[in-house]
């Protein structure tokens, strides 16, 4: 589904990717895991090019998004969700209105149709009883849950999540992951960068080891659990497991 | 020091003020609003990644900030007309500069407004596909309107005070007003005390308004 052919990426002088070549298949979950600093998020940003690659290129569905010229950014982002750190829910909107401002702006549908969705979605992230509340009223597992289903509005292809749980209180953790899980069961293919160790292995289907700018190892989360190869996997699980 | 206030010479002359700070208000709220208009405009220019929008508005912004308001009542009292061949009757003349040098300062308070808003708002609303127009128009916005009310108070304020200068070109706002008073009748400490005494009476209640918005918008971060 996604394809991801040496990838670079540079800020300036520092050089944050330097070659990342993988593969996202169709209803795959992947974690990326890895110290802070090594590019997870870069990397992750990259796959729906809210930052631009210096180098290299990324397919997504057999077609090259790298190539700008051909490429509308725009479609593209439709077919790809994203979840924040931080939620970034938009504050001046109740959270029905934050589901459905894409769906009605990008992908011109109705009101009602949109409506009608959200609260499906309100419904599967458990809080259809908040559609008219406002972001700052919700706390933070629930803002993330509202995150999640805005970022499902446009009923995308793969779902990027960028620490969707570092933010949040220990005891609002599980009811995310608990909707990421889902999801996963239901076969939506997800890229998620965590540092939710129980989460990957549980529900990952391959996990990828970044380091300093470079996926140093991948494999199943329990064989990258129990017997990482390299050196730098190593050290990292001793230090976090 | 034997100066002997006189109550007398406020009273009589204070229908003569009051009007004049008619105009005073009038000048401003018209500068202020024509001032938003264009300083939406050119905040979202002084944003802009297009490089000519951008040189554009900055150059805009610069020049006004960087002149005398004085200076550009001037350009278009006795320079334009100049240039044109017809003379520009003083209130539009006032109206046109006031308004041009407002939308420069509006215009810095509006880029700071969209500014101040998380980076992470634009990058979510790109994400879902939305154009950076769209993204500007539904997300950040709507967002900035709340921040810049202080601002545009105290820019208003600001605006008020400076519309005194119009003043030179026999415009009959509350400082020209203060001059034909003093003229009539020589009492230029109590003139002058009742002047400043109006400017205060409108532009104080702003001030406590602007307090008070910023006071709210605290509590609400
Ligand atoms: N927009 C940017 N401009 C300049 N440098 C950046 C930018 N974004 C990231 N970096 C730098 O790139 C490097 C990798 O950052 P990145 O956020 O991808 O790491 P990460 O693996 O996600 O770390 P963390 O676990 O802390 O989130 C860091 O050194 C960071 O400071
Ligand atoms: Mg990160």
């Amino acid at each position: 589904m996604i394809k991801v052919n040496a990838l670079h990426k540079k800020f300036g002088r520092l050089h944050v990717l330097k070659g990342i070549t993988n593969q996202i298949n169709q209803g795959e979950v992947v974690c990326v895991i890895g110290p802070s600093g090594s590019g997870k998020s870069t990397f992750l940003r990259c796959l729906n090019l809210l930052e631009q690659p210096s180098s290299g290129q990324i397919f997504f569905e057999g077609k090259e998004i790298t190539d700008y010229q051909k490429i509308n950014i725009n479609k593209v982002r439709v077919e790809m969700g994203m979840v924040f750190q931080r939620f970034n829910l938009f504050p001046h909107m109740s959270v029905l209105d934050n589901i459905c401002l894409a769906p009605v702006k990008v992908r011109n549908l109705s009101r009602e149709e949109a409506e009608v969705r959200a609260y499906s979605l309100l419904g599967k992230v458990g809080l259809q009883d908040k559609a008219l509340a406002f972001p700052d009223k919700l706390s933070g597992g629930q803002q993330q849950r509202v995150a999640i289903a805005r970022a499902l509005s446009l009923q995308p292809k793969v779902m990027l999540f960028d620490e969707p749980t570092s933010a949040l209180d220990p005891e609002m953790i599980k009811e995310v992951l608990e909707v990421m899980k889902n999801l996963g069961k239901e076969g939506m293919t997800m890229v998620v960068v965590t540092h939710e160790m129980g989460f990957a292995r549980e529900v990952a289907d391959r996990v990828l080891f970044m380091d300093d700018g470079l996926i140093v190892e991948e494999n199943t989360p329990a064989k990258i659990f129990s017997s990482p190869q390299n050196e730098r996997t190593k050290m990292f699980l001793s230090k976090i497991l | 020091m034997g100066y002997k206030w006189s109550w007398n010479v406020i009273v009589r002359s204070f229908p003569l003020l009051l009007a004049g700070a008619g105009l005073t208000i009038r000048l401003t709220c018209i500068a202020v609003g024509m001032g938003i208009l264009i300083g939406t405009f050119v905040g979202i220019g002084r944003v802009s990644k297009n490089k000519f929008i951008f040189t554009l508005s900055s150059i805009y912004v610069n020049f006004i900030r960087g002149t005398p308001l004085l200076v550009q009542l001037y350009l278009f009292y006795f320079g334009l007309p100049a240039l044109l061949g017809f003379p520009i009757p003083p209130f539009p003349a006032a109206i046109l500069s006031m308004s041009i040098n407002s939308g420069a300062y509006v215009a810095e308070i509006v880029r700071a407004g969209i500014q101040s808003i998380d980076q992470g708002q634009m990058e979510a609303a790109r994400s879902l596909g939305m154009t950076y127009h769209q993204a500007m128009k539904y997300v950040i916005i709507p967002q900035t309107f709340k921040r810049i009310i202080p601002p545009l108070g105290n820019e208003f304020i600001a605006m008020l005070k400076d519309s005194s200068i119009v003043s030179v070109i026999a415009l009959e706002e509350l400082v020209r007003k203060g001059y034909l008073v003093m003229g009539r009748t020589f009492r230029s400490f109590e003139v002058w005390t009742a002047v400043a005494f109006l400017f205060l009476f409108m532009t104080f209640p702003i001030a406590q308004l602007v307090n008070f918005a910023e006071r709210r918008l605290k509590q609400n971060d």
